[in-house]
């Protein structure tokens, strides 16, 4: 396990400094952050003087290499716009992304997981029916236009839900999280809702799916034949097989909500890491961008590791193979 | 004599599917007594599988029991709730499954999955009940039980996997176990062993078994008696000796001669000719008729099962009577 799990780690650098190099040179393609950066008026020192200070100057490969050195040394760089570092600006709007995209997972198996159950074990009830038809227009409606529903409904007619913002919050580890109070938990409600409408359609029909293969598989039946209680059957034989596609794929879509919550928080005004990410591209703020992707890809590894971890805690098979290499 | 262990009487499963109705099973007859092993001989589709899951009551929807009695030990199950059934399973009748492969949960420990059919029965602690397990695995012929308990079914070759899944059946020492075609699935030397394993089984314990399968000569060794069954019925049947040396009806003669190793080498191998009819559509008269070499036009009106010689029933209107040819 060990073996295998230093192994995943080398791999995991060799990929952030692949995916870093690739970045870099992105976004140096994309243009130049002088244009922008520095006002029209500007003699020719002030320029020169500013993309000297900046280290713009400097040839690509020279770029890339301070870069990489001051990266190693866990610096960023400094956003051109805020004059901070880019990562603690990153950092101090990630807890509003997280919590979302966790809350947004949550809902997603709280919900998704016993409709999809329900709809697996009785195909042809007229709730599950309902339940399916409801998933396809999870699947369909754009996110944007949900959320501009929601806020029409909830905030505007009803008046039940504040529409942006993330209210009062209160102090965790050091970082400001809406979920610890109620004012923060009504701001919440909405975003994370629009965010999980496709997640929870996606667990809904997975977990259908699966529960529709295992029942016919033959251990279902073995287990039936043993005069095991429908309960248990259900619970412990069905259901510990169907996690397995469910826990891969909300893992992995979890990565993508934190790193795609861009639409959410920009209807909401959630001041997240997506929000953040946007107003950068907009300026060219280099720094940021390079620093919020090198965050992605760190975040993705993490949570495939996790995964595969946890599936080789659900499915014995995999566990013994990675046991064995 | 005493009354049978299982009796089944005109049995009758039908799958009522958007096509029409499928008379999978149609009218089956058997009885099995106590301690001694039927063997339920077809083709794929004959029907078999079908009478099997009706016995134990897993036949899945659209299919139901459409009519006759189940007679087990005076109770009649076609008639019981699915929570009298439920009682029934895995603790009186237990059934032992074709595919090893597929019958245990890959997911659980073979203790999870031994330990939940003692409890699913009797009201024991945890302990007695891994206690219960671990034996029957070591009745089995599994070394070292309690290594094994804590094992996952994938680290278990076929063979051993089937010898589990024959332990969970008899966890609760059943008086009726049906076994669809369990060594199928396994290479010879493992069948010869699984056999003898089930054979010394049923002598000691009183165990009846229902032992389905096509292998003839899997039969031949093991069965007390034997039925042969075609498109939904049973069209022959009587002690395992007599059916095989001097088989009657024209199908049991074809399915004999089909054995490959009684045909001289070098001769081309028998066959019967065509395949099993359509359950939907089933020709009229005797299904066999378009396949049978004997058929005439007599044949058009659905013959009867009836004992044509003491002890032998047939379902033919031209069976072999005549002295066996040279086989």
């Amino acid at each position: 396990m060990t073996v295998y799990l230093v192994r995943r780690i080398l791999q995991a650098l060799l990929v952030v400094l692949a995916m870093s190099l690739i970045v870099f040179i992105g976004v140096y393609a994309i243009g130049d952050p002088v244009e922008i950066l520095i006002s029209p008026d500007a003699d020719q020192i002030e320029r020169e003087r500013a993309v000297q200070a900046l280290g713009l100057d400097l040839p690509l490969w020279q770029q890339y290499a301070v870069f990489l050195t001051k990266a190693l040394q866990g610096d960023l760089g400094r956003s051109f716009v805020y004059n901070e570092p880019a990562l603690k600006l990153i950092l101090q709007r990630m807890p509003a992304t997280m919590e979302l995209a966790f809350g947004a997972t949550i809902l997603a198996l709280i919900i998704g997981l016993p409709l999809g159950l329900y709809a697996g074990l009785r195909p042809d009830g007229r709730f599950s029916r309902m339940i399916m038809a409801g998933s396809i227009l999870g699947f369909s409606l754009p996110t944007f236009w949900v959320g501009l529903m929601l806020i029409m409904v909830f905030a505007v007619y009803l008046g039940w839900l504040p529409s942006t913002g993330r209210g009062e919050t209160g102090t965790l580890l050091g970082m400001q999280w809406s979920f610890l109070t109620w004012d923060g938990l009504r701001h919440m409600a909405m975003p994370a809702i629009n965010l999980s409408l496709f997640k929870i359609s996606l667990v809904i029909r997975l977990t259908r799916a699966g529960v529709r293969e295992t029942m016919l598989m033959d251990y279902v039946k073995f287990a039936r034949a043993k005069g095991l209680s429908p309960a248990r059957v259900t619970f412990v034989h069905v259901f510990k097989n169907i996690l397995i596609p469910v826990v891969t794929v909300v893992g992995l879509e979890l990565g993508s909500t934190i790193a795609f919550s861009v639409v959410t928080e920009s209807v909401f005004a959630w001041p997240g890491m997506g929000k953040l990410i946007i107003d950068s591209i907009n300026v060219l703020d280099r720094p940021v961008i390079v620093a919020y992707l090198m965050l992605i890809v760190l975040m993705f590894i993490a949570i495939n590791l996790i995964v595969d971890l946890t599936y080789s805690m659900l499915d014995p098979r995999v566990r013994l193979e990675s046991k064995g290499t | 004599m005493t009354a049978p262990t299982l009796e089944v009487r005109d049995l009758q499963t039908h799958f009522f599917t958007r096509a029409g109705v499928v008379k999978a099973v149609d009218g089956v007859s058997f009885s099995v007594g106590r301690g001694k092993v039927m063997g339920l001989v077809g083709e794929s589709g004959s029907g078999k599988s079908v009478t099997g899951f009706s016995i134990i009551g897993l036949v899945d929807p659209p299919g139901r029991i459409a009519g006759g009695s189940i007679l087990f030990q005076g109770r009649d199950l076609a008639k019981l709730s699915e929570e009298e059934m439920r009682d029934l399973r895995g603790n009186r009748i237990a059934m032992i499954f074709q595919d090893p492969m597929m019958t245990l949960n890959p997911v659980l420990r073979i203790d999870t999955q031994m330990i939940e059919t003692v409890q699913a029965h009797k009201k024991v602690s945890h302990e007695e009940a891994r206690q219960r397990a671990r034996d029957t695995l070591g009745m089995v012929g599994i070394p070292s039980p309690d290594e094994r308990l804590k094992a996952y079914p994938h680290q278990f070759s076929g063979g051993m996997r089937q010898r589990v899944a024959i332990a969970i059946a008899l966890l609760h020492e059943p008086q009726l176990i049906v076994a669809d075609e369990p060594t199928t699935a396994l290479d010879v030397t493992i069948q010869g062993q699984i056999l003898a394993e089930v054979q010394k089984l049923c002598a000691t314990t009183g165990t009846s078994m229902i032992w389905i399968t096509h292998d003839l000569s899997v039969v031949a060794g093991l069965a007390d008696d034997i039925a042969v069954m075609y498109a939904g019925r049973i069209v022959e049947k009587g002690a395992v000796g007599e059916v095989l040396d001097k088989p009657l009806h024209p199908y049991t003669h074809g399915l004999i001669g089909s054995v490959p190793s009684r045909n001289k080498r070098g001769e081309a191998l028998r066959q019967i000719p065509g395949m099993t009819p359509s359950l939907l559509n089933l020709p009229q008269g005797c299904a066999f008729r378009a396949r049978c070499p004997r058929a005439s036009e007599a044949c058009l009106a659905e013959p009867i099962m009836a004992e044509i010689v003491p002890g032998r029933d047939v379902r033919c209107i031209h069976p072999h009577l005549e002295a066996p040819e040279a086989a």
